[in-house]
């Protein structure tokens, strides 16, 4: 499975997030679905980035492999202290603006655009699978 | 991305933003709008025609923006969002808590 392995840190967002559109693009998925595996990706990489190593370095993986050609399967992991991102609660999409918190907005929008979600820990990895089909 | 500044109409100032918005490129995005409202501008359309890819961070920016405009007695409303940009704005709701024209003429009908 291809992988890419970086420092967890957000001068390489777009490296990251551009690897698995790459892979999107050579499957033939749509310009519209790219853009929401993207916005996935992203929302992901930024969580890590931003909680996965407080006041230390570390890495995170992304592995992507495109199944029967109707599926991308994107695997995303990190060495940080067990979190699954999926608990994480909906926000409320119906406040008022001034009562607008924009936390837990990125990981609604990952379960929003994923087909199915999957965490696990395993050794002292956090294990997201997130499983995008093409239409 | 690239904001442009592209002139005043009904004391609105009309911007346009290309490309992608997202944690990277976004403080770029509040740095500029911020840098206008210093120099005493309170009232925006912003053209999205242009705009391929937002995520929560840029929802964030433009949340920011908001706030500090309506301290001010300012605005902001956005215009043109197609395809995933206008579908992160449906599923978070924010299509309901800002302004949205389909077009910048239609903005400035309501200005």
């Amino acid at each position: 499975m291809p992988e890419i392995r970086s420092a967890a840190n957000i001068e390489h967002l777009e490296r990251l997030v551009e690897f698995v559109a790459g892979h999107a693009e050579m499957a033939g998925f749509t310009a519209n679905r790219i853009n929401e595996i993207e916005l996935a990706a992203e929302e992901v990489l930024v969580n890590i980035f931003q909680y996965a190593y407080p006041g230390t370095d570390g890495d995170v993986g992304i592995e992507c492999r495109i199944e029967d050609d109707v599926r991308l399967i994107l695997v995303i992991s990190d060495k940080g202290a067990p979190f699954n991102i999926l608990e994480v609660p909906d926000p409320d999409v119906t406040a008022d603006i001034s009562d607008r918190e924009i936390g837990g907005l990125g990981v609604f929008f990952v379960k929003e655009m994923v087909d199915e979600a999957r965490y696990r820990r395993a050794g002292n990895s956090n294990i997201l699978t997130l499983v995008f089909n093409k239409v | 991305m690239k904001i442009t500044n592209t002139g005043k109409q009904k004391d609105c100032l009309l911007i346009t933003v290309e490309g992608r918005m997202d944690a990277v490129t976004t403080p770029e995005f509040e740095q500029t709008l911020g840098g206008w409202i210093d120099e005493g501008e309170i009232r925006f359309i912003v053209d999205f025609t242009g705009l391929d890819y937002i995520s929560s961070a840029g929802l964030r920016g433009i949340l920011t923006s908001v706030k500090r405009l309506k301290a001010e007695g300012g605005r902001i409303v956005l215009t043109s969002l197609y395809g995933t940009v206008k579908e992160v704005f449906e599923i978070s709701g924010f299509s309901t808590i800002i302004p949205i024209y389909e077009s910048v003429e239609a903005a400035l009908k309501e200005m």
